[in-house]
């Protein structure tokens, strides 16, 4: 049973001038994580306002629960849950006002669906009394996520939450995230952050408003279309310049500690490399094979 | 000796009764790339204000390119680069003309702001899009615009407020050549993120932790310290201690 | 309903908390009829002034009793040239001289008609045009005196604008103002600003993908101002009767009405505002140059319209507030009823109709 299903939708801005969706479609199942990633002006927001009845799609088509986003967008804001991306709830309300507010523009009460939120809830409840301005960025957070999820809706749209929140409050967030899909709520989720790609059931990596690849995330790093290697040296600047004058190169960027490099040839002849690193003045030079994560697959296609 | 260009000694801000930065002290050198990391809340930003001479401290002592951050922050603002991912670039003008008007700012002459933007425009490969709104370019191009901007009258230290946040993974390595390029002629580079992986790229990095730097080192060292595979481990363990981070 | 309240609830939260609206919501109101009030009557009162009768008849002297009853005149009698009289002008004491020529009587009898010269300072012309008028109003209360057992009238300054103050009330043509002012101020430019913070913080997308319906949210938002103007209405009526003393003529009930019919054409204003910008400041800026300003320009509030040219006079005719300052005006000082003012009354009526239809059907219940 599919939650939402998009088809060829297109988005333009500025009279057709600016193309912020091209063509995209897909369907996540009900019940699934989905995420939508790419970096910031890749077209995440633009869909996420039209699955949530915000905009119009100038060509194509989506339903979200099975009721059309144009005809039928009554039904569907009275059972989806949405966290924008510049969300900021009520800074001069207090979190208890701010909460109850939503559940009652919402039709229901904090009580009714405090099953729900009780998870997150008890985490910010000692604070209640406390005006949102005042709270931290993960605090914030929770509180927005309560707010979205008071009425308890089928399908939760979360725009960006994480972006500009540390990764120790981003990492609690994607934890919730995981005990709301056990109860059931299907959850589609945007992040520019690569690393939280792991978590989702299903992910589309999306730059310049095209899809770039639908599938599981290990489907994703398994079809990666060559060998990876990570090489590490005691200079990374260097590292970086002097891969790029290494003949046999096809790709080579710095991740994390070490460089990622992909070769021309089918086998990388890895003395070789380290005679030409060490050549280039570098030691504690250090080649290994590994999987390709989800960045090296972003990587991959936007090349 | 390693010439210093940020000497901090017990620096601290107060609030009323909230102390935002709590006598930090740490040092940078010359031409170090150095990270400033710290969960949301964790006083990096106070800290970093003080640094760029925008907020009095109220004790303690730092200098910045050798100038004193009470009194002399007319000559810290001339010798520093500033480029956070809210403020870059006037989005209603032209890439040339922001550029002149930077340079102006920062009292070039007509004759560098022609070379600087000569250079800059074919570093970044912007030719063609120098007479092109801001506002029109993607969001990659106008932080990495936003950098060379900053570094424009060759500054000794410039200071990035988590310059990378939103951008594509690819984008996110161009602007990172660029700051490697800008450390190899001498600038110091003081930057802040919340990608982990970018936490790598330092020479050295200290860690925040309600308002205090709770660890200074490289990560190769951190990670040993902490038994940790990567930057993000020991982000979390430090973090995770944190009293003030959610109150 | 439930929602509707709860969204009512909360604006009033918004208001409350924020020191700053509440400044501009209760501070602003008061402060405006007290200066506006005391420091145009303060201006005005004990004001010397220099009789020079050169008659000294019956009716020199009565004209003097009367204006010397006034409190806001203190009389100095004295015979002076030509030249003295104006070296004690250049000395800035006196602000007026009220000259009788000899046989000031004996005209107004034979000839049914005699002349007082009022030579005021003009140096301050708002200040020497009201002692002007002031004066001209004692002088033709007095003349409506003489007249009253008389078949052929006797004439001596004829002047109407005074007609219905004779009390010399100087702040019975502001309050009316400034009751149009605030009202466009809290109910235009608060409006505008409290839907437009919605969408700046994101929140309005959020009550978009809601249940409650659009519309309503609109109107949830503009309801509290509603009930905000009308207490700022009630505090400006109690200040000017009991501060000003300056009571209601008319009926009170219809002062609300009316008042109640110009806050909806205001709110329509905001509510359009808000519609078509997306900025704070914006919104603000509209609201005090396209809304506040024509308010005090042409209301006939600050500058008599009757003296302006023509294309502005006309133009006049747009601006709801014109209407509104006109009703209340009636109703508070000339005590005139629905009868005298519901040609008023419909085109206000008639404004409000349009601009709420404008603003309702450019509400959009998506972003774009």
């Amino acid at each position: 049973m599919e939650a939402v299903v998009v088809e060829n939708i297109t988005k333009t801005y500025g009279k057709g001038k600016v193309l912020a969706v091209d063509n995209v479609s897909f369907s996540v199942n009900k019940g699934e994580l989905f995420g939508l990633i790419g970096p910031d002006g890749a077209g995440k927001t633009s869909i996420f306002r039209m699955l949530t009845t915000l905009l119009l799609p100038d060509e194509g088509s989506a339903t979200v629960d099975g009721f059309n986003v144009v005809t039928d967008f009554k039904q569907i804001r009275s059972s989806v849950g949405y966290m924008p991306g510049k969300f900021s709830l009520y800074q001069d309300l207090t979190i208890e006002e701010n909460l109850n507010f939503f559940a009652t523009v919402f039709g229901t009460t904090v009580t009714e669906n405090y099953h729900l939120i009780q998870d997150i809830y008890v985490q910010i409840e000692p604070f209640k009394k406390r005006r949102a301005g005042k709270l931290s960025g993960g605090m914030k957070q929770k509180l927005a996520l309560c707010c979205a999820l008071i009425h308890k809706p089928t399908t939760l749209f979360l725009d960006e939450p994480t972006t500009g929140v540390d990764p120790v409050s981003r990492k609690e967030f994607w934890e919730m995230l995981r005990r709301l899909k056990k109860q059931g709520i299907t959850i589609i989720v945007s992040t520019p952050y690569m690393d939280e790609a792991a978590l989702c059931d299903r992910i589309a990596l999306i730059q310049n408003g095209k899809i770039l690849s639908i599938d599981t995330p290990d489907n994703v790093t398994r079809s990666y279309p060559a060998n990876l290697y990570a090489i590490k040296a005691n200079e990374m600047y260097r590292l970086l310049k002097s891969l790029e004058t290494f003949p046999d190169r096809l790709n080579s960027y710095a991740f994390g500690e070490y460089a990622h490099a992909t070769f021309r040839s089918e086998k990388l002849d890895t003395a070789h490399l380290e005679h030409f690193l060490t050549d280039k003045g570098l030691s504690g030079i250090e080649i290994k094979r590994i999987p390709a994560t989800i960045e090296d697959s972003f990587i991959k296609l936007l090349n | 000796m390693e010439e210093k260009v940020i000497v901090c000694d017990k620096l601290t801000k107060r609030f009323g009764y909230f102390i935002a930065t709590n006598e930090i002290s740490f040092e940078v050198n010359k031409g170090e790339i150095f990270g400033f990391l710290g969960a949301n809340g964790a006083g990096k930003t106070t800290a970093m204000r003080m640094l760029c001479g925008l907020s009095a401290p109220t004790s303690g002592s730092a200098t910045i390119a050798g100038y004193d951050v009470y009194s002399e922050t007319e000559k810290i603002k001339r010798n520093i680069g500033y480029m956070s991912q809210k403020f870059s670039l006037y989005e209603n003008l032209t890439v040339l003309e922001n550029v002149e008007f930077f340079g102006g700012i920062y009292g070039l002459t007509d004759q560098e702001i022609k070379e600087k933007t000569e250079e800059l425009a074919s570093k970044l490969g912007l030719k063609s899009e120098m007479k092109k709104l801001v506002g029109s370019l993607p969001l990659g191009w106008k932080q990495k615009l936003s950098f060379s901007v900053a570094v424009l009258h060759e500054p000794k230290i410039v200071f990035l407020d988590e310059p990378t946040g939103g951008v594509d993974p690819v984008t996110r390595r161009q602007f990172w050549d660029l700051i490697y390029e800008a450390a190899d002629r001498r600038i110091t580079v003081f930057v802040t993120t919340h990608y982990m992986d970018e936490a790598e790229y330092c020479n050295r990095i200290s860690i925040m932790v309600d308002g205090r730097i709770e660890v200074l080192d490289t990560p190769a060292n951190l990670k040993k310290q902490f038994q940790a595979n990567s930057m993000d481990e020991v982000f979390y363990q430090l973090a995770r201690s944190a009293k003030r981070a959610d109150s | 309903m439930k929602q509707f309240i709860a969204f009512v609830r909360k604006e009033f939260f918004h208001v409350l908390r924020d020191r700053r609206t509440l400044l501009i919501l209760f501070g602003m109101p008061i402060a405006q009829i007290l200066i506006f009030g005391f420091a145009l009557t303060n201006e005005v009162k004990d004001s010397e002034i220099l009789v020079v009768d050169y008659a000294k008849d019956d009716a020199s002297q009565q004209i003097i009793t009367e204006i010397a009853a006034s409190r806001y005149f203190n009389i100095r009698n004295a015979a002076l040239t030509h030249k003295e009289m104006l070296s004690t002008f250049q000395k800035g004491k006196i602000k007026a001289v009220i000259v009788f020529p000899a046989s000031f009587n004996r005209y107004l009898l034979h000839n049914n008609q005699a002349q007082i010269q009022v030579i005021t300072d003009a140096t301050d012309i708002n200040t020497a045009n009201m002692i002007t008028n002031y004066l001209t109003a004692i002088i033709k209360d007095y003349q409506a005196k003489i007249n009253e057992n008389l078949l052929v009238p006797y004439q001596i300054i004829p002047e109407t604008r005074m007609l219905y103050n004779p009390q010399l009330k100087g702040a019975h043509g502001f309050v009316p103002g400034v009751m149009a002012l605030v009202l466009m101020l809290v109910s235009v430019m608060m409006t505008a600003i409290s839907i437009v913070r919605e969408k700046e913080m994101g929140t309005m997308e959020i009550l978009l993908v809601s249940p409650f319906k659009p519309v309503l949210v609109i109107f949830a938002k503009a309801f509290p101002y509603l009930i905000l103007s009308l207490i700022n209405v009630t505090a400006i009526l109690f200040l000017s009767v009991f501060a000003l003393d300056l009571p209601v003529k008319g009926s009170l009930l219809l002062l609300f009405l009316e008042s109640t019919l110009f806050i909806i054409t205001c709110l329509a204003l905001g509510i359009f505002i808000s519609i078509k910008t997306d900025s704070q400041q914006i919104a603000m800026l509209i609201s005090l140059m396209g809304m506040l300003l024509p308010t005090m320009m042409f209301s006939g509030f600050l500058f008599p319209i009757e003296n302006m040219p023509v294309p502005l006079q006309v133009i006049s005719n747009i601006i709801p507030s014109k209407w509104f300052y006109i009703i209340v005006k009636s109703i508070m000082i000339k005590g005139l009823g629905i009868g005298s003012l519901w040609k008023e009354t419909l085109i206000l009526a008639g404004m409000t109709l349009f601009l709420l239809t404008v603003s309702l059907k450019s509400f959009k219940i998506r972003l774009q």
